[in-house]
């Protein structure tokens, strides 16, 4: 990595963790984003000049606090009206925050405040598109235009969105806490779904032509890291860590030579990333090891990626456990996706027959091109071969990307042919 | 502290017309005596069903014709039936105490935070 790039990645793991203990001294996330805002210009600044600090988070903290004292004096200047109404905690003057700031504890309570900071990015009464917009800015430290980038959103509505959920925060008076422990599961799940939705989105992009966002999908492990790294005792979140590594390990291998998909069963597995295979593994038998023998919907899909990741080939997959193990994830999520993959692994389990009526037992998938896909390669498999061409056509129709549309035209064009 | 207002919201449809309805009173009541004795409770009251709504319109800007509509203002499936003033610290406070009001079930509440107004 160069100079630009580690001093960026410094900025990007330490820029949290300031701005976690910085938000709940002086009780305002937005002053506390702002100064570490400035603070990151600063360093960008000097630190090439200087070079990166022996400890730069110690750094950050100091000009950061320094910048939030100066914002909030300027704030307390204007008339009351126009200053923020609320401030977690007692809603302390500018002297009070001050003298607080000055006994910042530097440590301690770094991991506390991190929770804190996560649990409020992803707070039930922040909508899902918020919840992801802020852990992206505040957590990931993305800029608003990567942001609305990797969501195909013009830049001024990410920024909209970003003010008007800090603007929730302080408003409807969201706290800055951990959640007791009786909503913490549910509260949980909603930061490890945010994680997930931005791997999603990376993997499987909503629009362009990129097969999948590699930069997209680090932010994703970034932020899986840091929710496993702080939250060790949660199987689930170390599952999930584990499905994003397991998943990532395949990206590479995802598109051809000339920027075309390839799907699971054509892929070249000597390109897959046995580093980030491994590094998977462990994480999913962490979570085993933690979970007492009830795996959660996390797990049993990291379990999934670990039986594609350790096949030597699509042939000699253990088609037996992946249907078991879709079995497993349908019995507690009634999600017809799970069911569509269950009849695929059916199909190499039993034959196209059996795969097909599984497929036609789905229901609520008549919209969906993977169901289409699925249907066609069955019909195909047991010689149907005009049929499967219609359902093609049909999937081609409703295929959500340009990179879907041209793998499932490739394949109509094989259909065709065959039918001469 | 801070103030938030819990709208109490009921479908259309529901015999709430016939109200004070004998089961849902004292649900509400012992709501009431609970958010009370806590301090919490800064007010509350319940509506007749919107069947008993005037809408008013001045047309014109201040001062002009004062019209009236007999009924509610929006037609929505969903009708205010009261309301809520609760004094807390924190919005999970509020979303603790809204999920207890029977509105919360047999219906659904919305929690606005109070804007203060300055003089």
């Amino acid at each position: 990595m160069d100079a630009a790039g580690t001093l960026a990645e410094v900025l990007k793991g330490e820029g949290p963790r300031v701005l976690a203990t910085l938000a709940r001294t002086i009780g305002d996330l937005a002053v506390a984003e702002d100064a570490l805002s400035e603070a990151t210009i600063t360093a960008l600044d000097a630190w090439p000049e200087t070079g990166i600090p022996d400890n730069p988070r110690a750094w950050l903290a100091v000009v950061a606090r320094r910048k939030a004292l100066d914002l909030l004096r300027r704030e307390s200047a204007r008339p009351a009206k126009e200053t923020a109404a609320f401030r977690w905690g007692t809603g302390a003057a500018p002297d009070q925050i001050e003298e607080a700031i000055e006994a910042m504890e530097p440590e301690s309570s770094l991991r506390d405040d991190m929770l804190r900071l996560i649990f409020t990015c992803c707070h039930p009464a922040l909508s899902r598109e918020a919840q992801v917009a802020l852990s992206l800015r505040t957590l990931a430290r993305l800029e608003v235009p990567a942001i609305a980038r990797a969501f195909l959103v013009p830049e001024a509505t990410m920024a909209k969105r970003l003010v008007r959920a800090r603007s929730k925060i302080a408003t409807a008076r969201i706290p800055y806490a951990i959640p007791s422990d009786t909503e913490l599961p549910g509260r949980l799940a909603a930061v490890l779904a945010v994680a997930y939705l931005v791997a999603t989105e990376a993997h499987a992009p909503t629009g362009g032509d990129a097969v999948a966002r590699v930069d997209l999908e680090a932010e994703a492990i970034r932020l899986a890291r840091l929710l496993a790294g702080l939250m060790p005792d949660e199987p689930e979140a170390l599952s999930l860590l584990a499905l994003l590594l397991l998943t990532s390990a395949r990206t590479s291998a995802r598109t051809d030579a000339d920027g075309n998909p390839v799907t699971l069963a054509g892929q070249d597995r000597t390109r897959w990333n046995r580093a980030a295979i491994a590094e998977g593994s462990a994480w999913l038998s962490e979570a085993v090891a933690r979970s007492g023998g009830v795996a959660g919907p996390y797990q049993i899909q990291a379990h999934l990626a670990a039986a594609h990741s350790t096949a030597p080939s699509w042939q000699e997959t253990d088609w037996d456990r992946i249907v078991g193990l879709y079995d497993l994830l349908g019995s507690i999520t009634a999600n017809p996706v799970v069911a569509l993959n269950r009849a695929v692994a059916v199909t190499e389990r039993d034959g196209p027959e059996a795969g097909l009526a599984a497929l036609k037992t789905i229901a609520g998938l008549e919209y969906s091109h993977l169901w289409h896909a699925a249907l066609a390669d069955n019909l195909r498999r047991l010689g149907h071969t005009s049929e499967a061409a219609g359902e093609l056509h049909t999937a081609v129709t409703l295929a959500p990307s340009e990179v879907e549309q041209r793998l499932l035209q490739g394949r109509l064009r094989t259909v065709r042919s065959e039918l001469g | 502290m801070a103030l938030y207002v819990a709208l109490c919201y009921y479908d259309r449809d529901q015999p709430w017309d016939g109200v004070p309805d004998k089961e849902l009173t004292p649900e509400y009541t012992e709501f009431a005596r609970r958010a009370t004795e806590a301090g919490v409770m800064r007010g509350g009251e319940a509506l007749h069903p919107v069947t008993m709504s005037t809408t008013i319109t001045v047309s014109g800007g201040k001062g002009g014709d004062v019209l009236l509509t007999d009924g509610p203002y929006a037609e929505a499936k969903e009708v205010l039936g009261g309301y809520f003033l609760l004094e807390v610290a924190d919005l999970d406070e509020a979303v603790a105490w809204a999920a207890q009001i029977p509105a919360a079930w047999r219906g659904k509440i919305e929690l606005r935070p109070i804007a203060p107004v300055h003089g």
